[in-house]
This record gives C-alpha cells, sequence and structure tokens, in this order.
C-alpha cells in the first residue's frame, strides 16, 4: 500500500528545521479530513503500540487540541497545539508544546506548517516544523519507541564508555 | 540544563570553529587569532561545543588542544534516523485509514 508514495524526511540542524513530505493514495478532502478530525486523527497519530486520545479539539484560529499519547501500560504524556492560521484544504499552521496533565505547556514549542495539495486523485502533504529542539526530538521519539530509545540510550552508554577509556 | 545541540550549531562562529578543528586541533590562542575574536570570547563558545561533546580537550604540555568529536554528530544523525522512522509508522497507518474510509464511502 505504501509502494510509490513520494516519502522526504530532511532536517536542517542548523536552523532547527524539519521537512517532512508524504504523498498519500486518496483525494484532497479525506486527506484534509485525516489532520483535522479528531475521530480519524486518533486512529493514526499515535506510533503503536501507543495510542492517541484527543481530550478536545477546536480547528479554528486560536483554538486547540489537547490530547495524550497513551503507552500500553497506561503512562500519558500530554501536549497541546494551538491553531495559529487555517486556510481550509490548503494550509494550517499551530504551535505545539509538551504539556502536563492539567494543560500546562512546557515553552517554548515548535511552530508546525501543514501544506495540502491534491494532483491525479493523490495528496500530497508538505510539513515544516520550525523550531524543533534536540529535547523535544528525544521526547517524541521516546514517546513513539520505547525499544528504539532504549536502544540508543544502550548506544550512548557504549559510546560514552568507548571514550572514556581512549582518554 | 544540558546544552542543546542544535542550539550549540545554529551559532555561525561555533560552526565555523568546529569546522576548522575538524581539520586540524587548536588551542583557544590559535582560534581567538584566526577569528579576530577575544580569548572570553573564544572561551565562551568552547564551553557551549564541549558541553555537549562536540569537541573535546587534550591537554599538551601546558597548552590545552581542542578536537572535533565526530561521534557526536553521527549520534545526532542517529536520532534523527528513530524521528524519521516515527513519521514512517504514523504515515503508514493512516494509509490504512484512509483506505478503510474510501472503501466506506464507496
Amino acid at each position: 500500500m505504501k509502494n510509490g508514495l513520494l516519502f522526504d524526511f530532511t532536517v536542517d540542524k542548523t536552523t532547527k528545521t524539519v521537512f517532512i513530505t508524504r504523498e498519500f493514495d486518496a483525494g484532497l478532502s479525506l486527506v484534509w479530513d485525516a489532520f483535522i478530525k479528531p475521530e480519524i486523527l486518533d486512529q493514526w497519530v499515535a506510533p503503536k503500540p501507543w495510542v492517541s486520545k484527543t481530550k478536545f479539539m477546536d480547528f479554528k484560529v486560536g483554538g486547540r487540541r489537547f490530547y495524550a499519547m497513551v503507552s500500553p501500560e497506561g503512562q500519558e504524556r500530554w501536549a497541546i497545539q494551538k491553531y495559529t492560521s487555517i486556510s481550509p484544504k490548503t494550509n494550517f499552521k499551530y504551535l505545539n508544546a509538551f504539556a502536563d496533565k492539567d494543560e500546562n505547556p512546557e515553552l517554548p514549542g515548535s511552530d508546525w506548517d501543514f501544506n495540502f495539495s491534491e494532483q491525479n486523485g493523490k495528496t500530497k502533504v508538505i510539513i515544516t516544523i520550525y523550531n524543533e529542539s534536540l529535547d523535544r526530538l528525544e521526547k517524541m521519539i521516546e514517546m513513539g519507541f520505547r525499544e528504539g530509545y532504549a536502544m540508543s540510550m544502550k548506544n550512548l552508554e557504549e559510546l560514552l564508555a568507548t571514550l572514556s577509556q581512549s582518554r | 540544563m544540558k546544552q542543546d545541540i542544535f542550539q550549540a550549531i545554529a551559532d555561525p562562529t561555533r560552526r565555523a570553529i568546529l569546522t576548522l578543528i575538524a581539520i586540524q586541533a587548536l588551542t583557544p590562542n590559535a582560534m581567538a587569532e584566526k577569528f579576530d575574536m577575544s580569548r572570553q570570547a573564544v572561551s565562551k563558545h568552547i564551553k557551549v561545543l564541549q558541553e555537549c561533546k562536540l569537541i573535546k580537550p587534550e591537554p599538551s604540555g601546558r597548552e590545552i588542544y581542542y578536537y572535533f568529536n565526530p561521534k557526536k554528530m553521527q549520534e545526532i544523525d542517529n536520532w534523527l534516523a528513530q524521528f524519521r522512522k516515527i513519521w514512517e509508522t504514523q504515515f503508514n497507518q493512516l494509509d490504512k485509514v484512509l483506505s478503510t474510509l474510501k472503501k466506506q464511502k464507496k
């Protein structure tokens, strides 16, 4: 199903900007809905085995989505997205920040920009993330891939051990 | 709080320092000379770079030489590869959701 669909991921480390482009085999309206309707978002936005739980979502400029990624053990990681600009079926932007369960954001957040365009029945989504920090990436990675995270911590340990031996 | 690597390399002078010492290890005095900066200014940059382990000091006699640490750069790339993987997983899930929704509409 994913065959032949464009996927591009690049990071400009010096400007802390992440560029993600992905094509989907569906029309613009459907793909747009998948990004702005909580009941659809919750079906795909958490990398399994985590699940996404949207507590509330008010898709309008100034409105917010408050949601949690929930681990199989029931651990909750909250985040807030505040919509700063919306052009229906073309573009929307939000400010993304991790938060505690009482909606207190951990500022500063990162700025996300989503662009949608349809061609030949396929929809291209271009996501640009500004002002991303390594700390936040680490957090997302931890949320998404606990095993991968554990592995890289092990790599880091080994790296540090090698470095201290070579001193 | 520990230094953010992105922050460390976001500064043009620090990038220039990294580029320079990737070729040849340098003392703080030599860096100050090359960049026409005060010793104090150089020390600040060195502190940031060293805190996130992008450079490492190596004493030689009375001088300290700073070396580039390519492994740390590699580490950033490894982190990013995982981040990419998360997106890949999410999008593959979305593919399935979209295909289900498309069938429902028909």
